[in-house]
């Protein structure tokens, strides 16, 4: 149940949502519970982003998920 | 194996045979769990070093009559939207899965929004909130954005308290959960003396945490260790923890398992009893529990959930206990530790 993963900021739009880019596919995030600007890279869990991740971070973690 | 995995493993055996005696180390996170079966670590320890799964599954100690209410609410006309991980999970009488088959309106969702969407065309809906402080704050965010929740969740340090105080369960070190541990922090770990290790999800993570925890023993340290660091911050997630406080107040709780630990559920506030199902259908749940009567089972999820018993010495496990029928809820989600043993143990 606490599986999450890593995803980009690739849009805010309004309403606490975002678009964020996983792999290449694109999917609409709640980002009431972090402070986020487009480009940064959070961590996903059940739909919303719970923690801002570095980049260098989000890509091991990605190069582990492949 | 990577290279660095190597070398982690290389170090955990020098370590163990330094030690010496048998070491007992408790995961508390059912996704780790997961990552230990599927990368098949418990093969590759020592002989002195055993991992056992604690009742980090948030479904699976999740409690029988939080489910029986929620049946209850079901059959009553109620619409419910839960999580996919809990619709397998049996109460006392049957699970919603089980409701939805004699035409209760259940649906399964993956977030609070898409219950807040499904909300649109079902205003009576009712979302079966729980987990842990991981899914909380969506509960608390949906609560204030008027979704109306039935609350089973549950906050995890005061199950570790319980842990502890068990003479019987005998640990002599924690691998803490990685995402609980994002939204709370490290700090509030360092009241239990044992040693511990905050862990992320790779095998690598695990092999990490158990350097870590052979590290601290052998240099007579208790402390908290955070292995998870491209996530977890000391203070843990201040906007979350706030959204949590807001919404919800500290209560008892009942655990599949382990019974009623005090001060370890999150209560829906007073400020938001209309969003609070238990608040609104008072009556009904008050009858639904009046009629709940304890089916004995020889389910021994309870032991497991703590590390007392492994699942094959459970007497259903693989026999009347399966994935596709489960008798508890530790056969039920993937991350339960007899689901996990079902699919990744010796055949």
């Amino acid at each position: 149940m606490c599986l999450a993963i890593p995803g980009k900021i690739i849009e805010i739009k309004k309403n606490q949502q975002a678009t964020a880019d996983f792999n290449g596919i694109e999917k609409e995030i709640n980002i009431s519970l972090v402070e986020v600007k487009k480009g940064d890279y959070v961590i996903v869990h059940a739909g919303f982003a719970i923690e801002k991740i570095g980049k260098a971070d989000a890509e091991s973690i990605k190069s582990l998920i492949k | 194996m990577s290279s660095e995995s190597e070398n982690i493993l290389k170090k955990i055996w020098q370590e163990a045979v330094q030690i010496g005696r048998p070491l007992r180390f408790m995961e508390l996170c059912g996704t780790h769990s997961q990552t230990i079966a599927a990368n098949g670590l418990k093969s590759l320890m020592p002989r002195n070093i055993k991992l056992i799964a604690g009742p980090g599954c948030p479904v699976c100690v999740t409690d029988q009559s939080d489910v029986d209410v929620m049946v209850g609410l079901a059959l009553g006309g109620i619409p419910i939207a839960v999580y996919g991980d809990a619709v397998n999970v049996p109460g006392n009488i049957m699970s919603l899965e089980q409701a939805r088959q004699k035409g209760a309106d259940v649906n399964i969702v993956y977030s609070v929004e898409e219950a807040m969407r499904l909300k649109n065309s079902n205003p009576g809906l009712v979302f079966f909130g729980l987990g842990f402080e991981t899914t909380a704050p969506m509960t608390a965010w949906a609560v204030k954005n008027g979704l109306v929740v039935y609350s089973a969740h549950k906050i995890f340090p005061p199950a570790m308290a319980v842990l502890m105080a068990n003479k019987k369960i005998k640990v002599n070190g924690f691998i803490n959960p990685g995402h609980v541990s994002a939204i709370i922090g490290t700090e509030i770990y360092k009241k239990f003396k044992i040693p511990q290790v905050i862990a992320g999800f790779e095998g690598l993570d695990i092999l990490r945490a158990i350097n870590l925890l052979l590290e601290q023993i052998l240099s007579g340290k208790a402390e908290v260790s955070n292995e998870y660091t491209r996530v977890v911050r000391k203070n843990g997630n201040a906007k979350a923890q706030k959204l949590i406080e807001d919404v919800f107040e500290i209560g008892d709780a009942k655990w599949r398992g382990l019974g009623l630990i005090k001060k370890s559920g999150l209560k829906i506030r007073k400020k938001y009893q209309k969003q609070d199902a238990e608040f609104i259908y008072k009556d009904l749940i008050k009858k639904i529990k009046a009629e709940i009567k304890s089916k004995p089972s020889a389910c021994q999820c309870g032991r497991v959930l703590q590390g007392m018993i492994e699942p094959r010495e459970c007497p259903l496990f693989g026999k009347i206990c399966t994935p596709d029928n489960p008798q508890g809820a530790c056969m039920v989600s993937v991350e339960g530790s007899c689901n996990i043993e079902y699919r990744y143990g010796k055949k």
